[in-house]
């Protein structure tokens, strides 16, 4: 569990992170988004001690990572950066860092074994791919068998069979009852993994909400259904969660949530003549890039909040 | 969270995750610096040059010492007081660098390689990281020193036995200076690792520790004279020299003294190293 609360950072004149109010909860992924200089890495740093907020607070299972007397059993990290010495060997490099806590050699190999890193363990870890980084960084995460999870952009520079060992391992480890905390700026990326959403831009939280909110918003999946029984088709149609709209006159109906197949079925029962019946996904891309170009208009401009604030 | 039951029976209500019970104490930090140290292939190195330094260039000045001698010309005045044990610690100028160097890299490297990120996230009280580093790092160099100091006294011994610079380890004040080179090499250390977490940065630790063991001796000697006299004993130079020399002149501080300022010289780097390491973002 993370709580952030007013989480504010500030370098000189320029605001990287701004009144951050958020929960990251366990048993779920939650997905961080947000555009290149959002404010992730800055808000994953102040997460785990490395920076101090300049206003704010956020805590980590109830209290500041720093005041844990086991750091690494609350909170595995994998930072943006490679937080690596390029001489030393993966294994010395987790048996360093297991020490600390008087973790066990055993589960160094475990985390090696599950990273799936035995075959170059004992290599110089300056010697690794950007992908063999990325895993050494996950096994340091996952050392201490923390409650909470945190990976500042996993999936970079893995091959499309690291990409669906990460999804796998962020569903098993969710699923575990931990607490899966994402950062990408990949909205693809995230809508196959992550349950909940927390999006921000320029420091500031755009929208704190599932995947399916987030479509919804943004339109929504629809189904544009066209027939001469305009009024007869909105009476058969209409029900809880469905929503029907259309201009008067017209012959096209937009219909959020019933599926194409479902709003077929009930015209034919009630004998009405479709003309047209055609479903459309909103793009999870285009979703996110609309809410996060707003943010970064509303910010040039005036000071009008962001439409996530409300949530 | 906090609630923890002793002794929970296996009938106790099944909990989401049992994780086992790990904690960070001074000496687990301690544990963990020390195998970072030797997980490095530049400690073996840095450290084993510093060895070679002080015995090699002991043996070297002694055998350079000695063949002045035997040419029959006149010795220079430097030669004709020299001593067994003044020789065996002509090395330590050179080793200095060495250990001083490493003791920088224990600490910068950190910051040069995105390692400390990993550090203060297991430790991320902070200060613990930095006793541990200055701690493993000072005794070590403290004992290599000690024990190539000592090594290159006997061999110096070998080769100047029977010429006036002999000196027995019984006369007065050789232990005391034997030990008192290995000190302060250990402290040269300190202060290396101590300056690398003030400056975070290689180039930068290791010029202000060269600066100040080598060329502010230097850039002193051109102040008048009474000030010279006044500041030179109190340098840290200066002060780690009298540690290890057998004799002191007038101005030269006594090597308790020495000993004194130049421990005051280390705790002022660790407060400054301790300072900006709590204070500063990583």
């Amino acid at each position: 569990m993370i709580e952030a609360h007013q989480l504010t950072k500030r370098y000189g004149e320029k605001t990287a992170v701004d009144r951050l109010d958020f929960v990251v909860r366990p048993g779920a992924v939650t997905g961080f988004l947000g555009p290149n200089g959002a404010g992730k890495s800055t808000t994953m740093r102040m997460i785990v001690g490395l920076d101090a907020p300049s206003g704010g607070s956020v805590t980590v299972n109830g209290r500041a990572y720093a005041r844990h007397t086991a750091p690494l059993r609350e909170v595995g990290a994998l930072l943006e950066a490679k937080s690596i010495h390029p001489g030393r060997s993966a294994f010395d490099h987790l048996m360093a860092q297991a020490h600390t806590h008087g973790i066990p050699r055993r589960r160094v190999e475990e985390v090696i074994g599950l990273t799936g890193l035995q075959s170059v363990a004992g290599k110089r870890a300056g010697a690794f791919s950007l992908g063999m980084g990325q895993r050494l960084g996950i096994a340091a995460a996952l050392l201490g068998d923390p409650a909470t999870v945190m990976l500042d952009e996993p999936v970079n520079g893995l091959d499309p069979e690291g990409v669906l060992w990460i999804r796998n391992l962020l569903t098993g480890l969710a699923a575990d009852g931990r607490t899966v905390f994402v950062s990408s700026h990949l909205m693809s990326e995230m809508a196959l993994v992550a349950d909940h959403l927390i999006v921000v831009g320029r420091g500031r939280l755009l929208a704190d909400t599932t995947v399916r909110e987030l479509v919804e918003r943004a339109g929504g999946d629809t189904v544009t259904v066209s027939s001469d029984e305009t009024a007869r088709l909105r009476e058969v149609l209409a029900g809880p969660g469905v929503e029907v709209t259309g201009a008067a006159g017209s012959e096209e109906l937009h219909v959020s949530g019933l599926s194409s197949q479902e709003i077929g079925l009930r015209a034919a029962e009630h004998g009405i003549p479709l003309y047209e019946l055609r479903s459309r996904t909103v793009s999870l891309e285009q979703a996110f890039m609309d809410l996060t170009r707003d943010a970064v208009e509303y910010h040039a401009t005036t000071d009008v909040e962001t439409p996530g604030r409300a949530a | 969270m906090s609630t923890v039951t002793v002794g929970d029976s296996p009938a106790s209500a099944p909990t989401p995750l049992v994780r086992p019970a790990y904690k960070v104490t001074g000496l687990r930090v301690l544990r963990s610096e020390w195998a970072k140290m030797w997980s490095l292939r530049s400690t073996w190195i840095t450290l084993g040059l510093s060895l070679l330094f002080l015995v090699a260039f002991g043996a070297i000045a002694a055998a350079d010492y000695r063949s002045d001698l035997g040419s029959g010309r006149p010795l220079e005045a430097a030669e004709a007081s020299a001593t067994a044990l003044g020789l065996s610690v002509f090395g330590t100028n050179f080793a200095q660098l060495a250990i001083g160097v490493l003791g920088v890299l224990a600490t910068a490297g950190e910051y040069s390689t995105g390692m400390i990120r990993s550090t203060l996230a297991a430790v991320p009280r902070r200060l613990p990281v930095l006793w541990s580093k200055a701690a493993v790092f000072g005794l070590v160099a403290l004992a290599l020193s000690t024990v190539g100091v000592v090594v290159a006294f006997l061999v110096v011994g070998g080769i100047v036995s029977a010429t006036p610079a002999a000196l027995p380890v019984s006369h007065p004040g050789v232990v005391r200076s034997l030990l008192g080179a290995g000190l302060y090499l250990g402290l040269v250390g300190v202060i290396g690792t101590a300056l690398g977490a003030l400056l975070r940065s290689v180039a930068g630790g290791i010029s202000v520790l060269v600066a100040s063991l080598m060329l502010v001796p230097g850039l002193v000697a051109l102040l008048p004279g009474s000030w010279q006299d006044d500041i030179s004993p109190y340098l840290p130079s200066s002060a780690g020299e009298s540690m290890f020399a057998l004799t002191h002149d007038a101005t030269a501080l006594s090597p308790s003294a020495g000993l004194a300022v130049f421990l005051g010289w280390t705790v002022l780097a660790l407060a400054g190293a301790a300072h900006r390491l709590v204070r500063s973002d990583a």
